[in-house]
């Protein structure tokens, strides 16, 4: 005998194992609908490969797997595909979710079978590709993959196997009877799986309430090597975690998985589905489900089709609805409600437990709570669940964290245990699920706020670059400036000189009224355009009711003074006769130039850099434009070609100021 | 008929807070029949008249909270701190001391905090409190035991309730009195010299004691509560006794029989100590709660200043245990250390 061990307290709920397990197993036959949802278990769901009216064979493929953690989905049975659309289904928030509909033609023919070759032959990868595509995910409840828990990284020493047997759960009776009447498959499903994982031992635990599993199991083991474990039965031993305790002595670190500690567990009803996988090529399109309880007039277990409606299911069994106060998907202590019997079965559903209010009474209203400690001795992972109790009812999540409530297996043994009827688990869940909220909410934040960074520093960087660009700019214009005061230049020297050996190659006189009735036309258009938007803007705010509408108010009369004001000086503009363009500028014309150039320089000194650089941009360009209509002009004129080629290269050099003028603006601008 | 939508598990144990209450209301009665056997009926008329006042206490306090009464009055709670209190009461007390008692045990100590399993601190003991401190004659006025004395009967231990005026009972020192104010005598001379202590502890007390415990026993067949924090208790007050029993010299503060049969000994390891919402809540905590309440009964018998000390002994860990909780929180399932506050 082989020494096991014991774990943290557990409970003994009533069992009610016997009602299902008096008659052999039955077949539940072909419903006239199936409806496969495309997700049945942890993981992704799969993608549909079959589309609406099409006709499908018995084991075909009708779904692929998406992702690693997901198994293809296959037809129960043959028939023809009627829909593919959002069915309520089997889950604990009673959602809708994609499923393919299959209208059975009650011929159940197979899809053409490839029988495998012999797996000893087969490599693990070989063997875990074939057990993934035959679409086999835990049975036991949490519906994992098996292939994934099969993968164990490539390194990792596995020293145990455990089969799990235990079926802790009341009621349920699907492992036991299936080995009882099936031993032999549990035995070669167990050794293909032995072969994969090639561990130093492969145990069998099941609890000591199934004699009769137990000693067909050791019949069908014997010389096998595989070790059949008894102990006593003890909710929940059926536990991964808990089964790895009391077969190994060993737990699992928290978060951890299994292999960790060298072990890889399967589910009983999962190693008869590998080897119908693996041997004879079936896929997981049926499995065995206790359907029991007080309403149902036979409790018993079913081989019945993936996809099934549980109504079909329970009406096999003598389903009296009008006695059953609710319908339990798993067992009485860790299964969920369904919301209605037509939701489909899966590859889950172990059980169908039809209750009576009188068997599983509603649960009466909940009394305070007066910390008894009954929870924390039922608690099987030695949790304080009348601390997290307190915790949860005051949001204090950092606290429960700190309890380790993530450890919770949500078992249910508080909740059985507690004298108040306090829904202890109910509240772990809501805990869990919002933490798990909130992380994801601080991961959100965590992420922008690292976005907010990068792009902050990005900016800084580029305003480094450009300060360090003026900066050198500023050096050269100070080493220009340095240069000129060496050759002893007034500036406004320059300026005077320029302006009389301007006059000297100007000829013609219009230009300068021509844009001054331009920049009077552009004031006006640049005015309205400005008056336009500002009263969009009061619009705006009046109607969201902004408490900014007077100031905008504000802007608005004062933009429409000024449109006014510029049309009235376009108008006079307008009037004054300039018919005659003056032919000959004033004859001091050089004095006047310099007198401009001097007002200019004092009116310079009080304008800020920025002001300053617009101001010299908008001089530039009317010097431009003075060029450009000089040199229109004297083309028209016919003037010689020496003449032409001076104003053009003037023209020239004037936009390459104006560029150098805006990019100075800018950055004053900026600065 | 609709399926009802509800979250597992499904199933649920027999336990109940209500059958709780009522199993340590049962487990009183064997100590309060010795009680009355010994003493007269003056306990029982405590107990019946402090149980009518804690009922309408508890509903008034719950008609003032806008509670329903029949939920909250059926978890029998109010009950058993009636029971608790007026057991510890002298026989023969006055109505109004009850009254007062069971008024601040049910109004102070336990609805004001939010009632039952929000209290802090043991109702029945923080009432006692209130009642020995603000009525130190009253409270310590304990009938002579059978055989030293005319025992009242039924009809004047109601008389005493209601007209205590006219009720002219006879009172004696207990045992516990006479032991801390021994000064010169033997502890075999202190025996022969007082015919209040019988055979280990006082004529009376002894037999009560037994029949706490045998209550006491019961309840932790019925998983009541666990044996950790009881048993603590009785384990650390007999430690000290035997280290200071000195053989029984005039300076001995009394054997540790005489220690776990006498007072509130029992009474207190079995109904008071193992209060669950005021007491620690993990094993290791009730360890410690427990053993810490002993060694302060001890200390308060010997060199306090009340003759009992199993309240005071409570309340001031009724204060730690919340700390106690912090520091012994159970190593969880996968980990390698317990968990423990920053």
């Amino acid at each position: 005998m082989r020494k096991t061990y014991n774990f943290h307290g557990g409970i003994h709920p009533p069992e009610n194992k016997h009602q299902s397990v008096r008659t052999p197993i039955a077949d539940a036959g072909i419903p006239p609908q199936l409806t496969v949802p495309l997700s049945q278990h942890i993981g992704a769901p799969a993608h549909p490969v079959v589309s609406i009216g099409d006709h499908v064979l018995k084991g075909q493929v009708i779904a692929e797997a998406r992702g690693f953690v997901s198994v293809p989905k296959h037809a129960p049975s043959s028939g023809s595909v009627i829909a593919i659309e959002d069915r309520l289904i089997a889950h604990p928030s009673g959602h809708l979710a994609p499923c393919i509909v299959i209208a059975t033609d009650g011929k159940d023919e197979w899809l053409q079978r490839q029988i495998p070759p012999d797996y000893q032959a087969l490599n693990k990868t070989e063997l875990i590709d074939l057990i993934r595509n035959a679409g086999i995910a835990g049975m036991g409840g949490a519906g994992f993959p098996s292939s994934v828990k099969l993968s164990v990284k490539e390194g990792t020493h596995i020293e145990t196997l455990i089969i799990n047997g235990t079926e802790c759960e009341p009621y349920i009776t699907a492992d036991d009877i299936l080995m009882r009447e099936r031993a032999d498959q549990i035995i070669e499903g167990t050794k293909i799986l032995r072969h994969i994982i090639a561990p130093q031992e492969t145990l069998i635990g099941v609890e000591n309430n199934k004699p009769e599993g137990l000693a067909a199991l050791r019949a069908a083991a014997e010389g096998t090597g595989i070790e059949i474990v008894e102990f006593p039965t003890k909710y929940p031993s059926g536990g991964e975690k808990q089964l790895i305790e009391i077969l190994t002595g060993k737990q699992v670190p928290s978060g951890g998985l299994p292999s960790q500690v060298g072990v890889v567990c399967q589910n009983l009803g999962s190693a008869v589905a590998i080897y119908e996988a693996v041997v004879l090529g079936h896929p997981l399109i049926s499995r065995i489900t206790t359907v029991t309880g007080e309403s149902v007039r036979e409790p018993q277990n079913f081989q019945v089709l993936i996809g099934t409606p549980m109504r079909y299911l329970l009406e096999k069994a003598g389903y009296q609805a009008q006695k059953n106060n609710r319908l339990i998907m798993g067992g009485p202590m860790m299964g969920f409600t369904v919301p209605d019997s037509d939701v489909p079965i899966v590859k889950t559903t172990n059980c169908l437990l039809a209750p009576t209010e009188s068997e599983l009474p509603t649960p009466p209203p909940a009394q305070a709570c007066i910390r008894c400690g009954l929870c924390a001795e039922a608690c099987p992972v030695s949790l304080l669940p009348q601390q997290m109790f307190w915790f949860a009812q005051g949001k204090e999540l950092e606290k429960l964290e700190e309890h380790n409530l993530f450890d919770c297996i949500e078992c249910g043994a508080c909740s059985y245990a507690c004298p108040s009827n306090i829904p202890l688990v109910q509240y772990y869940r809501a805990s869990k699920a919002e933490i798990v909220h909130l992380r994801h909410e601080h991961e959100k934040s965590e992420h922008s706020r690292i976005r907010f960074e990068a792009r902050q520093e990005r900016l800084d960087q580029a305003a480094d670059e450009k300060e360090a660009k003026r900066a050198a700019r500023k050096q050269a214009a100070e080493a220009r400036a340095q240069q000129a005061d060496g050759g002893a230049e007034d500036p406004i020297q320059a300026a005077i000189e320029r302006a009389q050996a301007k006059k000297a190659a100007q000829q013609a006189s219009g230009a300068s009224t021509v844009s001054e009735l331009e920049r009077l036309e552009q004031a006006v258009v640049t005015t309205r355009k400005r008056l336009d938007t500002a009263s969009t803007k009061l619009d705006q705010a009046t109607a969201e009711g902004s408490d900014l509408v007077s100031a905008l108010q504000l802007g608005v009369d004062k933009t429409r003074a000024k449109l006014e004001v510029a049309e009235q000086a376009l108008q006079e503009f307008q009037q004054t006769p300039t018919a005659a363009p003056v032919e000959n500028p004033p004859t001091n014309a050089a004095q006047a130039a310099i007198e401009k150039a001097m007002a200019a320089r004092a009116s310079e000194a009080a304008l800020s850099p920025s002001e300053k650089a617009q101001a010299q941009l908008e001089k530039l360009q009317q010097r431009l434009q003075k060029s450009q209509n000089t040199l229109a002009r004297s083309r028209e004129n016919g003037e010689e070609e020496k003449v032409i080629e001076a104003l053009e290269a003037s023209v020239a050099r004037l936009t390459e100021k104006i560029s150098a003028a805006q990019d100075q603006r800018n950055e004053a601008e900026n600065a | 008929m609709a399926l009802l939508r509800v979250t597992s598990p499904h199933a649920h144990g027999p336990m109940s807070t209500q059958r709780v209450m009522q199993n340590v209301l049962l487990a009183t009665v064997p100590g309060i029949i010795v009680l009355t056997h010994f003493f007269g009926f003056g306990t029982l008329v405590n107990v019946l008249f402090g149980s009518i006042v804690a009922l309408l206490c508890e509903s008034l306090a719950l008609l003032l909270r806008k509670r329903p009464l029949g939920f909250y009055l059926k978890d029998c709670s109010a009950l058993v701190t009636a029971f608790l209190l007026c057991i510890a009461l002298p026989p023969y007390a006055p109505w109004w001391l009850i009254t007062i008692g069971i008024a601040s045990s049910i109004l102070l100590a336990k609805q004001l905090y939010g009632g039952l399993g929000y209290n802090p601190f043991n109702p029945a003991m923080a009432g006692y409190v209130i009642l020995l401190i603000s009525f130190p004659v009253q409270m310590t006025a304990w009938a002579p035991p059978r055989g030293m004395g005319e025992l009242p009967g039924l009809l004047e231990a109601i008389k005493a309730c209601f007209l205590p005026a006219s009720f002219d009972g006879i009172t004696m020192a207990t045992p516990l009195d006479i032991m801390r104010q021994n000064t010169g005598l033997l502890m075999e001379d202190l025996w022969q010299q007082n015919p209040q202590f019988g055979r280990w502890g006082g004529v009376g007390w002894e037999w009560a004691n037994i029949a706490f415990l045998a209550g006491g026993a019961w309840l932790l067949y019925q998983r009541i509560f666990t044996w950790h924090a009881p048993l603590a208790m009785l384990a650390s007050l007999s430690l000290l006794a035997a280290l200071f029993y000195d053989g029984g010299s005039s300076a001995s503060g009394g054997s540790p029989l005489f220690h776990l049969l006498s007072g509130a000994t029992m009474f207190g390891a079995f109904f008071i100590v193992t209060d669950p919402v005021t007491s620690a809540v993990s094993l290791r905590g009730r360890l410690i709660y427990g053993a810490l309440i002993g060694v302060l009964i001890y200390v308060i018998r010997v060199r306090g200043s009340y003759p009992d000390a199993v309240a005071f002994a409570v309340l001031i860990m009724n204060f730690a245990a919340p700390f106690i909780d912090y520091y012994t929180q159970p190593r969880t399932y996968g980990h390698n250390k317990k968990p423990e506050g920053k």
